[in-house]
């Protein structure tokens, strides 16, 4: 058995920890920080973009209630540990019903605790009702927001800081909340321990520079980072997930728990905080635009690195809100093709399934997508394809928005058993209905964020 | 000489866009990647239009950040491709060809 332990700490810092990098993150790593870690605070990130649209969808369809299930099991496994040294949980879970999950959570934890634990909701981010659609952008393609506007299913603005700490000011054990920014779980939840206001614009930045660094979790501790050869991490099967030690000042130390695996130095923080930033010099927040450029990362080796020099540069006017929209079906299958000539038997059955697709159902050729896996599936752009390979695996994808069209797609791909080229296996297909997401934004004015408090 | 031998990479996604951040793994190699990975080397790598791509340098953090626009199959949420997010492009860009004979004369 592994043990783990923690460094001490100071009197005059706050720690917090992450539970959760994505929603389909392990449980574990964040029992370990709560039962080891001393946490003041443990933030789950749960909620990718397109995660809320479906929710919401589902919820609509009453197929679910509109939050992922799992997020009772981390809460239950972290907050025995959590709560027994004071320490608050926060998250996004909540998804497309921070309210339902409140409710849910508060009645799946009573028998955790001899007090009843407070459970609060934070609501606002969804602006469906709010949202001038004539008057709306879509921020990838210039176009006007209308022209989707009977295929909508959703609108969530991002939500900053201020829910969080309005939520925090409460009393509140748990926080919930939808659409709120990653980055403001963490600042919000520092803010509420650290007793900064909203308008302490460089805490603020600090803040929001612990939060990027902290919300996808593992990937600060040695996750989406060792290459077999030039960068090793050790016992990356154990990755241990990051804290932050934050003082009132705004100094910011990064480490794990000790005997936990994984790799915290420089070269991590700076992949971490790079990550997904499209111009460091200005990366957007709903709280405040902050400048990561001029960051100093100073790598005190045994996995503690101090981090510094995040600032503000601007508050943003607008909130960017992201619109589900009904996007059709897309349809994937897959055959396999093994020993000499397998690239010759795979092209033959991707002809055979483009053929027919133009000769018996009057399509065009070019709605079937083919790749080969092992070959050219990450390298679309290579039109190189060798002659020979010693296995390949023939993946077909097609997008429509007629059910009937990725039923027979599917059923094309299968009938490649015994219809197509000598020795195909496997041959699967499925289809889903998919959800698009396009951004806008909505002035900051026009969001109206409310907390309720549920035990 | 592969760019892999030179710096690490990590792949992010916004839309249809991925985001490339680029170190070295030694500051002082910075400003020959600089030079090297410019918007024609990286768009010809990819097979991607010149206009599609843009470049943010970071000096202090000796760090570049590569955008590739329209390059990801429509993005996460609509894309058919095996890799949607297109985490593997970070392995792709470290195949790049360095315009440097060895690694004397990196160091020198």
């Amino acid at each position: 058995m592994n043990t783990y332990s923690v460094v001490p700490k100071s009197s005059d810092s706050v720690r917090i920890g992450v539970g959760a990098g994505f929603a389909g993150d392990r449980l574990q790593p964040a029992e370990l920080l709560a039962n080891h870690g001393n946490l003041d605070a443990l933030v789950f990130e749960c909620l990718a973009e397109r995660t809320i649209a479906l929710a919401q969808q589902n919820k609509a369809n009453g197929r679910s209630q509109g939050f992922d299930q799992k997020l009772i099991e981390r809460l239950r496994g972290t907050l025995p540990g959590l709560l027994a040294g004071g320490g608050l949980a926060v998250t996004n879970g909540g998804a497309a019903n921070p309210v339902g999950a409140a409710l849910a959570v508060a009645a799946a934890t009573r028998d955790l605790t001899k007090r009843p634990i407070a459970v609060a909701a934070v609501t606002g981010d969804d602006v469906l009702a709010e949202l001038d659609i004539d008057a709306s952008v879509v921020l990838e393609t210039g176009e006007s927001l209308a022209k989707y506007r009977d295929r909508i299913v959703s609108a969530n603005a991002y939500l900053g800081a201020s829910g969080v700490i309005e939520a925090a000011a409460t009393g509140a054990d748990v926080i919930i909340t939808g659409r709120t920014s990653d980055a403001a779980l963490f600042s919000g939840a520092l803010s509420a321990k650290l007793g900064w206001s909203i308008e302490d614009r460089a805490n603020q930045a600090t803040g929001i520079l612990v939060g990027h660094l902290l919300e996808c979790a593992g990937q600060l501790t040695g996750g989406y980072f060792a290459d077999g050869v030039n960068k090793n991490v050790p016992k990356l099967w154990d990755l241990g997930f990051p804290m932050a030690d934050v003082s009132a000042s705004g100094n910011v130390t990064l480490h794990k728990l000790l005997g936990s695996g994984g790799l915290l130095n420089r070269q991590t923080v700076l992949e971490q905080l790079l990550y997904e930033v499209e111009n460091p010099h200005r990366y957007i927040t709903p709280d405040l635009t902050v400048d990561f450029a001029n960051v100093a990362i100073t790598d005190h080796g045994s996995d503690s690195v101090a981090v510094s020099g995040a600032t503000f540069v601007s508050v943003p006017a607008t909130l960017k809100v992201s619109v589900g929209i009904r996007d059709g079906y897309a349809a994937t299958g897959s055959i396999v093709y093994g020993g000499s000539r397998s690239m010759e038997r795979a092209t033959i059955a991707a002809n055979i399934v483009r053929d027919r697709w133009v000769a018996v159902y009057g399509r065009p050729s070019e709605d079937v997508d083919c790749h080969f896996v092992g070959i050219n599936s990450t390298f679309p752009w290579a039109t190189e394809i060798p002659d020979s390979a010693p296995e390949v695996m023939l993946k077909f994808s097609l997008r429509t928005f007629e059910e009937r069209v990725a039923i027979e797609f599917c059923r094309e791909i299968e009938a490649l058993y015994t219809n197509g080229p000598a020795g195909g296996g496997g041959a699967n297909a499925s289809y889903t209905e998919t959800i698009g997401i396009l951004s806008t934004l909505i002035p900051r004015d026009a969001v109206e964020q409310k907390v309720q408090v549920f035990k | 000489m592969k760019l892999f031998d030179l710096a690490h990479c990590r792949a992010g996604d916004k839309g249809d866009t991925s985001i490339l951040a680029v170190v070295p793994y030694r500051d002082s190699d910075y400003p020959r990647l600089v030079t090297a990975l410019d918007v024609e080397s990286v768009s010809q790598h990819f097979g991607a239009r010149p206009e599609d791509v843009s470049i943010v340098l970071s000096p202090k953090l000796h760090a570049i950040t590569i955008s590739l626009r329209n390059q990801l199959g429509g993005g996460v949420t609509r894309s058919l491709r095996v890799d949607p997010h297109g985490k593997s492009l970070s392995s792709v860009l470290l195949e790049v060809e360095m315009p440097f004979s060895d690694f004397q004369q990196v160091l020198s």
